[in-house]
């Protein structure tokens, strides 16, 4: 007996995740051949399967989309999520489609109908107008959706091989896993299957069904065989469900409000026990984690931590602890001090009445093996001890590594990794992998050269922002640059802020640089000059429109 | 705490009625502890450097101050942090260095942390983060821009002492507006007297001409002076950075005069160095 099972489908889905409105024509092409296509496409003749040219000499209106497959299946995430919140073992067919087991809830919530009528309205919510969905319910999810496609609604037990029977063959061809799978048995695809079934004067699933099944599995193989129980309404298959993710967001509620230190952080350490002896079962370690404090005045405070070798319990606790001192104390000392563009995060002015831990990232825990020569040592355990606790105080982007990575100005080539986070990866794409093999810890020094950057030796000064500078000629105009890239003047005197002039005693440049002039947003013009006082002192001046600015001093 | 020389060797250790406590463990442990040398607790420079610092090296628990040039502050420490050593970098706002010329004096990035201290003087502010870094790290490298309490400056140097951590305060963030270097007793970047100080005195640019060339290599005559065995000042001329980068001791008779600050080899058109046209 089939599982009885009931299919959500949208029509259309690739048109209605791609949001586009819905009185435009609009076509999603994947493999140059229309997958998908709306309503007003399909009334001036588009169809699903047609080549590019041939859609659009339908419709010339036509907007063209390519298909996006993990764009569908994100659209389709909230539409999962509220079928999960009627069962949770929610199977996705594909995005568009997705089936539950249906005789539970249909008990629970009174006849497949009620359920059938409630999940179509809340997708319904969901989708908001930007689509429609169709319910089915039938025996085998095969037959489900046929009901669901066909808007038929409710099934009877036991009545889908009636229900499927005058269904014309072709139908099989849209639901067989593979059929447009690039499996090696796509040669033989079911809808070529079909096909030939049609050749042979089987038109309808009932004829098919009618046949006697040995027969059919020794004429057609394993993939006549399979049709064949499709059409018979004998889905067996059971529902690939994904199994919801375990929560493990561990809570700890205070009453009265804490608002020490001290008890706070005892809480917290039981908190991380519990959740390292939850993740500790499952095998899996923590590397990001959100911190989540509620204040009696209703104040939510959160701040994620990230760890590249994954948490231990005593780490967890101590990090829960720092974040609790930046709250509960340091906050509101130095607060008015700030400056605002920093985001050292907040204060709580109240007691602590939750603590949450809420694991964001995890993964398989795989060890940390120490080094037998050295390696990361007591001096790196220290170090990181403080560093993490500093970030508590300051903030995250307080307390940084740096990387040094390619591109043209002094200033794009840093990179600041907040301390704890693994650095990105584009990085190491940057680097050759037989350099990174060769100078593994020194990053940097090995970067591969880049046309256009500024040769070494690099500022030792790189200032946090530009500062504004002058340059004249000797007879006291300003220098600047042409759009040939040649300077208007030879530069002899220099003011930087406002300062005294001084006598120019060595200059380079200009060097012109045009970057990003694909972008008219991000596009630039600037030169840069190497520029040396008779002070001694050598700086990399910038100007950009006419105007001169301090990068870098090389001091 | 410093290490009791000297006692290693006593096998005074009575079991008495409190054997086994953990205050006479402790004070077992400090007796048994080996014997450190003051050579020991050096923290290694570039060779170029050495000549510098009479100790030839680092002392642990020094307040170094460096005055007037961000890369021989990073030179200071290139070596110590090439050698395993963890090194921090303190400034208010954010140490304004450029991690790549840091790089290229050999500074190990992966343990070289740059910490934001706030401003002002509360938890978080920059005493308050040097402090924390003291107990943490092999040397901190503390960029000041406000004055600092004579209270505090003795607060950390004790702090330093204690944990032999070197301090290495570099003078504040040099003027941008193209003045020289300030005189070594110009402004107090630490109120207190340092262990060492080290000052840039003349700086000169070689391989960039007028409109040709770029910069490749400076000389620059450092002067050092301070306490105890430093207090004879030495001065040595050195490339910061030399060709092809590092640092290098530059030969004595190169030193340029006094009156001719101006850039050498940079400054005189009629007088150009072969490199100025091998660009």
């Amino acid at each position: 007996m089939a599982v009885r099972t009931l299919v959500v489908w949208c029509p259309d889905w690739p048109v209605v995740a791609a949001a586009v409105p819905p009185e435009v024509a609009v076509a999603v092409l994947s493999g140059g051949r229309v997958l998908a296509c709306s309503e007003p496409a399909r009334t001036e003749g588009v169809e699903v399967g047609m080549r590019r040219r041939q859609a659009e000499s339908h419709c010339p209106a036509l907007v063209v989309i390519d298909h996006d497959p993990g764009g569908d299946a994100r659209a389709f995430e909230p539409v999962v999520a509220v079928v999960a919140s009627f069962t949770p073992r929610v199977e996705i067919t594909q995005a568009g489609t997705c089936s539950v087991a249906a005789r539970g809830p249909s008990r629970y919530f009174g006849g497949d109908a009620e359920l059938a009528a409630r999940v179509a309205e809340a997708v319904d919510v969901v989708l908001g107008g930007a689509g429609t969905c169709r319910v089915g319910v039938a025996d085998g999810p095969f037959a489900a959706e046929q009901a669901a496609r066909l808007g038929r609604g409710i099934v009877a037990p036991g009545a889908s091989a009636a229900f499927l029977a005058p269904l014309p063959l072709a139908t099989l061809g849209s639901v067989l896993p593979d059929a447009r799978g690039p499996a090696p048995r796509a040669a033989r695809a079911p809808g070529a299957l079909a096909d030939l079934f049609g050749r042979l004067g089987i038109r309808t699933l009932g004829e098919l069904a009618a046949l006697p099944p040995a027969s059919v599995a020794a004429r057609f193989g394993p993939d006549g065989a399979m049709a064949h129980r499709l059409a018979r309404g004998l889905d067996e298959r059971p529902l690939s469900t994904r199994t919801p993710p375990p929560d493990l967001t561990v809570t700890a509620e205070l009453d009265p409000p804490v608002e020490s230190v001290e008890t706070a952080a005892f809480v917290a350490k039981s908190l991380a026990d519990r959740l390292c002896a939850r993740l500790g079962e499952l095998g899996m370690a923590v590397t990001c984690v959100g911190i989540e404090a509620e204040t009696e005045h209703g104040e939510r405070l959160s701040r994620v931590w990230r760890h590249r070798g994954g948490l231990s319990a005593a780490a967890l606790a101590q990090r829960v602890r720092w974040q609790l001192e930046g709250w509960l104390t340091g906050g509101s000392d130095a607060g008015p001090e700030r400056p605002s563009e920093w985001d050292v995060g907040e204060a709580s002015t109240a007691g602590i009445t939750l603590l949450r831990l809420v694991p964001d990232e995890i993964g398989p825990d795989r060890g940390s093996q120490d080094g037998f020569w050295g390696g990361r040592g007591a001096g790196a355990e220290r170090a990181g001890r403080a560093l993490a606790r500093l970030q508590g105080m300051l903030g995250p982007e307080a307390v940084t590594l740096a990387v040094v990575e390619g591109a043209r100005g002094p200033a794009e080539r840093t990179h600041l990794v907040p301390w704890g986070d693994a650095p990105p990866s584009n990085l190491s794409r940057s680097t050759t992998p037989t350099v990174v093999q060769r100078d593994k810890n020194r990053r940097g020094r090995e970067t591969p050269p880049w046309p256009g950057g500024l040769p070494p030796p690099a500022p030792a000064n790189v200032h946090l922002r530009p500062i504004h500078a002058e340059v004249v000629d000797a007879a006291g105009t300003p220098v600047g640059v042409t759009g040939r890239g040649g300077s208007t003047g030879v530069p002899s005197r220099v003011s930087i802020a406002g300062g005294p002039w001084f006598d120019i005693a060595a200059w380079a440049g200009p060097w012109p640089f045009d970057e990003r002039w694909w972008d008219p947003s991000a596009h630039r013009r600037r030169a840069r000059w190497q520029v040396v006082t008779v002070a001694g002192t050598a700086h990399l001046l910038v100007v950009e429109s006419g105007h001169w600015s301090v990068e870098a001093t090389y001091d | 705490m410093p290490p009791s020389a000297g006692s290693a060797a006593q096998p005074a250790v009575r079991p008495s009625a409190h054997a086994g406590s953990s205050v006479d463990l402790a004070e077992v442990a400090s007796r048994a502890r080996p014997v450190v040398l003051a050579g020991e607790r050096l923290l290694p420079v570039l060779p170029a450097l050495r000549p510098l610092l009479p100790q030839g090296g680092l002392r642990r628990g020094s307040v170094v101050s460096v005055v007037g040039s961000t890369s021989l502050t990073l030179a200071m420490v290139a070596a110590a942090s090439a050698a395993g050593s963890w090194c921090a970098a303190v400034a208010v706002g954010r140490p304004s260095l450029h991690p790549e010329a840091a790089v290229e004096l050999g500074v190990d990035l992966e343990r070289f942390p740059l910490v934001a201290a706030l401003p002002g003087s509360g938890p978080g502010g920059w005493s308050w983060v040097v402090a924390a870094l003291l107990d943490a790290v092999d040397v901190v490298v503390a960029w000041s821009s406000a004055r600092l309490r004579r209270a505090d400056a003795r607060h950390l140097a004790a702090r330093a002492r204690e944990r032999g951590t070197v301090l290495i305060v570099a003078g504040p963030a040099p003027c941008p507006n193209g003045m020289p270097a300030p005189s070594p007793n110009g402004i107090p970047a630490w109120p207190e007297a340092v262990d060492m100080r080290l000052t840039v005195v003349t700086s000169a640019w070689e391989g960039i001409g007028h409109g040709h060339g770029r910069l490749l290599a400076r000389r620059v005559e450092v002067a050092a002076t301070g306490r105890g065995a430093a207090a004879r000042e030495r001065h040595r001329v050195l490339w910061l950075p030399a060709r092809g980068g590092g640092v290098a001791e530059a030969p004595k008779s190169e030193v340029s005069p006094p009156q001719d600050r101006s850039g050498r080899g940079s400054g005189r058109p009629d007088d150009p160095k072969p490199d100025q046209f091998a660009m």
